[in-house]
């Protein structure tokens, strides 16, 4: 049985992933506007290039000690769950939301936040 | 006895409204209450959540003063939309000067504005830019309250919130409509 609910679930995951739309992300994208943005740091840190970084590693910015000491680095897992719950995933996090419930919207959001180069900007 | 939609003075309206109302709060009113609340809040560790929350709704404040300072002296604002900047900025000024207030109660120690933000100035070209930027902040900051609603401990600081979050969509719908946009184009914000 719980082979069975685990074949689902990832059955369900891969369909999201490959679902995933960036345009509709960049739509959603529009939620996070009060504290971020791609190329610059605001209330919270900037988001380009943010697939592959390390958590509360930008020079400059002052992040939670909660953040910097993490030991996350940003891919679709760990952003899908610190998007679902921000406060569970990193406890002391100054991102006080509430998170993201859909996991399509999450996948979505996750997609256009990969299309996001610094360098283009 | 005088009916809502026949006073022609939109002031003599909102008197009546508010004079036949129970439910409206003045902003005085939501500081009061957060802060008789806040001290009466048990937890310190919800406490220090709470003021977690409210700092970075500070934080987000701050900066939406900075940015309608920025567009005022744009030059780009004509005089009606300019003085419609100028009074939402002087709420974004009344959030932040309560947020500050109760992040002291709750023990806290509020954020200061930044010497220096950051904001696409090199985007701001025309009036339409600048209010598409400020709607773009408005609805970010409706989402950010609604995320913070469920969060706190104490529930009366989430009506406080609650209360920020309806003044800031309409801002937002007030903004849209500038534009030409369809000023609430859904039923639900999120």
């Amino acid at each position: 049985m719980e082979r069975l609910a685990l074949a689902v679930a990832l059955a369900l995951a891969a369909e999201t992933a490959a679902g995933a739309d960036a345009a509709r992300g960049e739509h959603l994208y529009a939620r996070c506007a009060a504290c971020h943005a791609l190329e610059y740091d605001r209330v919270g840190p900037r988001h380009c290039d943010l697939l592959g970084r390390r958590a509360g590693s930008i020079p400059g910015f002052t992040y939670s000690p909660a953040m910097k000491q993490s030991e996350l680095v940003w891919n679709k897992e760990t952003l899908n769950r610190f998007l679902a719950d921000p406060l569970k995933t990193v406890p002391g996090t100054t991102m006080t939301y509430a998170g993201v419930d859909d996991p399509k919207e999450r996948a979505d959001l996750i997609a256009y936040l990969g299309t996001a180069s610094c360098s283009n900007r | 006895m005088s009916s809502f939609f026949s006073i022609p003075n939109p002031n003599a309206a909102r008197r009546l409204f508010l004079g036949h109302s129970g439910l409206v709060l003045s902003g005085a009113a939501v500081a009061l209450l957060a802060g008789r609340d806040v001290l009466a809040a048990k937890s310190g560790d919800a406490k220090a959540g709470d003021a977690r929350i409210l700092n970075t709704a500070l934080g987000a404040e701050l900066e939406a003063i900075a940015a309608y300072q920025v567009g005022a002296e744009s030059g780009l604002l004509q005089k009606p939309v300019l003085a419609l900047a100028l009074q939402f900025q002087g709420h974004h000024k009344e959030h932040a000067d309560l947020l500050a207030k109760t992040v002291r109660k709750l023990g806290g120690t509020p954020v200061a504005a930044k010497s220096k933000y950051t904001f696409p100035v090199e985007g701001l070209k025309v009036q339409a830019d600048v209010l598409h930027f400020a709607a773009s902040l408005e609805q970010g900051a409706v989402s950010a309250y609604l995320g913070a609603v469920p969060l706190f401990g104490n529930r009366d600081l989430s009506k406080a919130a609650a209360s920020i979050l309806g003044d800031e969509a309409m801002h937002w719908a007030i903004l849209r409509n500038a534009l030409g946009e369809n000023p609430v184009p859904v039923a639900f914000v999120s």
